[in-house]
């Protein structure tokens, strides 16, 4: 109930400063658009295809409302079973992705769902050089996770399976702002 | 590596959990066709190498006939998260809500508070920027702030490109299918999504060399 508390309190706060208000440069009108209230989690992603491929029907719900500092020890154990399920060679004592991570040390990495991002280098998902700096929009997420997930410790292994062989976007990105292609 | 199949009649939570979309489309019941359901989520270096750009897209496989008319939800806060200290428990966000046609931005800032349940900051209006959301089949609208931040929101091609449907053939234990075609078939092709993209000065994300940023969906209570 603390937390309730806190947000009625927050709430208060936020309605007072709305009516002691008397600004006539708002952007919509005197009174403004109301910004009030609590807004309460939906849904959560970090790195691509996470909760898709790793978490269990059951518990994707659960995992869109975790937060991430407490992802790791609700669902690393989960992770791991299911990758060893879908990508079985993991569950031999040794066997290593590409990155050199064991099925324990990978599922470690991926259950806690941020994307990691350099702030003073090159912005990748992956380029053969840098690993998990970014996810800029040209990267091709889905072939690097089936490479990890299948590729083996060289990315050999199961050639049918580690590359979907769509390599590129359906339309060019813009080369500035927004940087999204146009609709179709 | 072997037998990938023939393990999957032991995996069918696994068969089941994989065919539902990708990269977060459609990732859970609670979301899935909702305005909240995130669709992907990106984050790389501007085209002026001192800028950081975010992408959230929302509501996914929109028909080019459907787009016209996909909106954002004014219940919906869309909020990215930063955590620029390692303990991947968010220290600024950026947070996105939509009124009267437009999209209105503030941050980055420090929230009122961390996790599950966010309020707005009190002068949100006044205290970030706002740019009129793009209608479908115009050139898209720029808002941008005096401290350098550019904005935008509308619909857009959907940028994510994988063989989904292939991908489900292989896992489906009734099929036949054990591999991915060559060319493979992007089943995003020709489909659109509603985005909300901001570029951000990086001095405005702290000191840190790297941070840890995910984007979440907020609905009001």
């Amino acid at each position: 109930m603390k937390t309730i508390k806190n947000i009625l309190a927050v709430v208060l706060i936020t309605g007072m400063l709305f009516n002691c208000s008397n600004d006539d440069d708002m952007p919509t009108g005197p009174t403004g658009p109301n910004f009030t209230g609590t807004f309460a989690q939906q849904d959560q992603m970090g790195r691509p295809a996470v909760n898709t491929v790793f978490v269990s029907s059951s518990s994707k719900d659960d995992f869109n409302i975790t937060v991430p500092s407490n992802q790791n020890a609700a669902f690393q154990a989960m992770f791991q079973a299911n990758l060893e399920a879908l990508s079985p060679a993991y569950a031999n004592p040794g066997d290593m992705n590409a990155l050199g991570l064991d099925s324990a040390a990978f599922t470690g990495l991926l259950a806690t769902d941020v994307l990691n991002v350099s702030l003073d280098g090159t912005t990748t998902f992956f380029d053969g050089t840098n690993v998990l700096t970014g996810r800029a929009l040209a990267d091709d997420v889905i072939t690097v996770e089936l490479l990890l997930i299948f590729g083996g410790e060289d990315f050999t292994e199961n050639p049918g399976l580690s590359n979907d062989n769509v390599d590129a976007n359906d339309k060019p990105f813009l080369s500035s702002f927004p940087y999204l292609a146009a609709p179709w | 590596m072997k037998n990938f199949k023939h393990l999957l009649g032991i995996s069918s939570l696994v068969v089941a959990g994989i065919i539902l979309l990708s990269a977060d489309h459609i990732d859970a019941p609670a979301v899935q066709g909702s305005t909240s359901d995130i669709t992907d989520f990106y984050a790389f270096e501007g085209k002026d190498n001192h800028n950081m750009v975010f992408v959230a897209n929302v509501q996914g496989l929109l028909s080019p006939s459907a787009t016209a008319d996909a909106a954002f939800d004014e219940n919906v806060m869309i909020e990215f998260n930063i955590d620029n200290n390692g303990d991947n428990i968010e220290d600024l966000v950026i947070q996105v809500i939509q009124r009267n046609k437009k999209m209105y931005f503030v941050g980055p800032i420090v929230p009122n508070q961390t996790g599950l349940v966010s309020t707005l900051s009190p002068n949100f209006s006044k205290d970030g920027t706002s740019v009129k959301i793009t209608p479908y089949g115009e050139e898209p609208i720029i808002g941008k702030s005096q401290n350098g931040i550019s904005v935008f929101a509308g619909p857009r091609d959907d940028p994510f490109f994988f063989d989904f449907a292939q991908f489900g053939k292989i896992l489906n234990p009734n099929d036949p299918a054990t591999s991915f075609n060559n060319p493979g078939t992007d089943t995003f092709a020709g489909t659109n999504v509603l985005s909300v993209v901001i570029e951000v000065p990086k001095e405005l994300l702290g000191n840190s060399d790297s941070i840890n940023t995910w984007v979440e969906t907020k609905l009001k209570q």
